[in-house]
């Protein structure tokens, strides 16, 4: 009897331990899980990415064009559109994924995890730990086993929300995607027609349509040369 | 003999005015025809027809036989005109000017050796390449003939050649209408209200008024010579004009303005009247045949519809 | 007739008038140019304040296509006078002058003067247009650079490619010529009827400016009329500095948006032209030359 006894204390502890470690564990895992996300992240010191860069705003027409980008650590970003203008969202946003990361100010919570494109991903959220920062959550999907961030979500005091979808392919070693699509919000745009003098083309007006969406720029990376170093005068 | 010009029952009307009015004449080959009539007679429109500036109301032009409607370019080759005051380009030299009209007027292209020749010919060789903005409106004129002749028509259009002329530029004319007719063979068509030169120059006359033919004809035939015109002059006009009263001569005075001695009589009296002014002591200092022809004029055209402060 | 032709451009360009307007061409791109050297980032702001709010536009926005661009916009009123002047004067300068009846004495028909005189307007317009194409767009590009082409609409904004700008140039210079010779036609037209030159120069700057005005405003009631004003389809060379695009909203490199509608504008002014010429012939065959 108090064998018997004896035993079942022991997997009602057991037991016991093990519902309530999950909770703790799992604000561990998170954190932890971040931190191997950015030690990834981090092997990557600098690049040079070529891609093809597709603006979809609504009140803009532009063509797709050859984008180089430059990046080095810890938040060093620049876009340069080949010999052409480039029209990126505001707020400092670099279409990239170290910029999220470049610290350690923020707190991990798990949100559990999510299906994205057929594939399931782990939620976690960022709440920054320091009042003055414009970011005020940064929601992550992560491909666990392989350490990639899918898609951030990123609500920022200025500048509204965005977000970034990532696809990844031959250098998902290095945690660099082939594929960007960044989605931000947008004010709406226009200009008296008694400056512009427009020709009249018949066109109904596109009012409706053009107010309150999103707008996305999409960058299809062709090539990265990793780790090779980029002089500073590059982010001029 | 061809007739160079025939028009027949020409008419125009602007809005309700009658400019011309049915008027027919024919310009004969070699002629130097006198185109006559007051200010607003009708002349300068009749001949703007003749040079299609204007479109006729009615009737029907011919020149050198041909319908002017129908060979309206070929006609123009072998017309050169003056048009009241000729006006040409002012950004222009003369020489430039010469150029330019001669491309247009259908003749041979001439260089500037014998465009020069034709400065010569009215006087304006020196001031070939003066800018035509610094002429004076008589080198305008002359200009205006050189241009009028450079493609050698064979009719010459002269609307009031004269106009604002000194009396030097008028002689120039009066000799270069002669010598046109004379030398040059060409047949001459000339309009004017200045009787005085008509008379000189022209062999058949056409009068016209208030838009309608007066009279056509030979000049000689036109004027009666019994009816000739003389004014004398002599150093007391008032006491000369007692004594002629007092002679058989006194039939012949005629009412004259400001005191002068007017007569008329046939012209072959004129030496026995000069002859009887002598025997009666008359101080005489001129004796000049006036002008009939403006007395025909004045007597076959209404001037007497005078404005009342114009009376005599 | 090319006798006649060659006489009539003689004549325009033995005119010191005709070299004034090469000259306020020059001033008037010259000044433009100067201003926006300057201070065209301040207007470029101006212009871009509602987009900047949500993009960061980065690159040389104020290069020569867009110098260019800006300049014939604001030309829209000055080049047509100095057409104007040309082709108002052409009849009634020569009225004035007392060399009409000179001229139509002479064995040349009196259409064959029309069109001589009318195609010298036109060839005139073509040199100004030219010259200011030399001005506007070659040397603009030498002061300010080449690069993508801004074209900031009422509605959207066209980015074009810097390789993808200087044929639609091309086309809008071309569209501009037809645009300028209907102006030239209107004064030409009105120039007959007149014999002083100020009259059809005034006339024909009041209804081009009268019936921009109607063009552009933006009320109901005009907008029954604008169709029919040739001041509506003037401004078609615009329409070459917009594109198509793809259903991804990516703008389609050598497209014209709405090309079709260039191309009935186009007809629009070319049917102005020949109906004015038309009527020119008409009236001139049949009036009283009095001057």
């Amino acid at each position: 009897m108090k064998k018997m006894m004896r035993q079942w204390l022991c997997v009602g502890l057991l037991v016991s331990v093990a519902g309530i470690s999950p909770v703790a564990a799992n604000a561990q895992d998170v954190t932890v899980l971040v931190q191997k996300v950015k030690a990834k992240l981090e092997k990557v010191s600098n690049y040079v990415a070529e891609g093809k860069m597709k603006t979809d705003v609504a009140f803009i027409k532009a063509p797709a064009g050859k984008v180089k980008i430059y990046y080095k650590q810890p938040n060093k970003f620049k876009l340069k559109r080949d010999g052409g203008i480039s029209l990126l969202p505001k707020g400092g946003v670099s279409v990239n994924m170290n910029s999220l990361l470049t610290d350690n100010n923020y707190m991990a919570i798990d949100a559990g995890e999510a299906l994205l494109d057929g594939k399931k991903v782990r939620v976690v959220k960022l709440l920054p730990t320091s009042e003055n920062s414009d970011v005020v959550l940064t929601t992550l999907y992560i491909d666990e086993p392989n350490l990639l961030i899918k898609k951030a979500s990123t609500t920022t005091r200025e500048n509204g929300t965005f977000e970034m979808a990532m696809e990844y392919g031959k250098f998902a070693s290095y945690a660099l995607p082939d594929k960007v699509i960044f989605a931000f919000n947008t004010k709406d745009y226009k200009l008296p027609k008694g400056i512009t003098m427009e020709f009249d083309t018949g066109d109904k007006s596109k009012d409706g349509k053009m107010k309150n969406k999103k707008g996305r720029v999409e960058i299809q990376y062709t090539s990265y040369v990793i780790n090779k170093g980029i002089p500073d005068s590059e982010f001029l | 003999m061809q007739q160079i010009i025939k028009v027949t029952g020409l008419s125009k009307n602007f809005n309700k005015i009658q400019a011309v009015n049915q008027l027919s004449f024919s310009v004969n080959q070699g002629d130097v025809y006198g185109f006559l009539g007051q200010n607003g007679a009708g002349k300068s429109t009749t001949i703007r027809m003749l040079l299609t500036l204007i479109t006729p109301s009615a009737g029907h032009i011919d020149m050198f036989g041909l319908d002017l409607n129908k060979h309206r370019k070929e006609i123009l080759r072998q017309v050169g005109a003056v048009i009241e005051k000729p006006d040409v380009y002012k950004y222009l030299t003369a020489i430039e000017n010469l150029k330019l009209f001669m491309k247009i007027s259908g003749g041979a292209m001439l260089g500037r050796p014998q465009l020069l020749e034709m400065l010569e010919l009215v006087g304006l060789q020196e001031r070939a390449d003066g800018a035509v903005k610094t002429f004076s409106q008589g080198m305008k004129q002359r200009l205006g003939v050189a241009i009028a002749l450079i493609h050698d028509p064979q009719l010459v259009i002269l609307d009031e050649p004269t106009n604002g002329l000194d009396p030097q530029g008028i002689a120039d004319i009066r000799n270069l209408i002669l010598r046109l007719s004379r030398t040059m063979s060409k047949t001459v068509l000339v309009s004017s209200h200045l009787l005085s030169e008509i008379e000189l120059i022209a062999n058949r006359l056409l009068i016209i008024d208030k838009g309608a033919k007066m009279v056509e004809g030979y000049a000689k035939e036109l004027f009666d010579p019994s009816n000739t015109i003389i004014e004398v002059e002599t150093l007391d006009n008032a006491k000369s004009t007692t004594a002629i009263q007092q002679s058989d001569w006194k039939q012949h005075l005629q009412p004259s303005r400001n005191g002068a001695i007017v007569l008329k009589m046939d012209k072959n009296q004129i030496p026995s009247f000069n002859e009887a002014l002598t025997a009666m002591h008359v101080p005489v200092v001129s004796l000049v045949p006036r002008l009939s022809l403006e007395d025909y004029f004045l007597q076959v055209t209404t001037r007497n519809q005078h404005v009342e402060a114009f009376k005599d | 007739m090319w006798k006649l032709l060659k006489i009539e451009l003689y004549k325009i360009f033995s005119r010191p008038r005709t070299f004034i307007s090469f000259g306020a061409v020059a001033l008037l791109v010259g000044i433009i140019q100067f201003g926006l050297k300057l201070d065209g980032n301040t207007y470029i702001d101006f212009m871009l304040r509602d987009v900047s709010v949500s993009l960061d536009i980065e690159g040389k926005v104020l290069n020569g296509y867009l110098i260019c661009y800006i300049i014939l916009q604001l030309l829209l009123v000055h080049v047509p006078l100095l057409i104007t002047i040309i082709s108002g004067d052409l009849i009634s300068g020569e009225a004035n002058m007392g060399t009409l009846r000179l001229l139509l004495t002479k064995p040349v028909s009196r259409t064959e003067v029309i069109l001589a005189k009318f195609g010298a307007a036109t060839i005139y317009t073509l040199i100004l247009l030219v010259w200011m194409a030399i001005l506007a767009l070659f040397l603009s590009l030498v002061i300010f650079g080449n690069g993508d082409m801004l074209n900031l609409k009422a509605e959207y904004i066209v980015q074009l490619k810097s390789t993808d700008v200087f044929w639609r140039y091309l086309a809008a210079f071309g569209f501009a010529a037809i645009a300028m010779v209907t102006v030239a036609a209107i004064g030409f037209f009105l120039s007959i009827f007149a014999e002083n030159s100020i009259g059809p120069i005034v006339t024909t700057m009041s209804i081009i400016i009268a019936f921009t005005i109607l063009s552009t405003l933006d009320i109901p009631v005009f907008n029954v009329i604008k169709p029919f004003l040739f001041t509506t389809h003037m401004i078609g060379w615009k329409g070459f500095f917009d594109v198509k695009v793809t259903t991804d909203n990516v703008a389609i490199i050598g497209s014209v948006q709405n090309l079709d509608r260039i191309l009935i504008a186009a007809g629009v002014l070319i049917l102005h032209i020949i109906g004015l010429l038309i009527a020119s012939i008409a009236v001139f065959k049949r009036k009283d030359i009095l001057s």
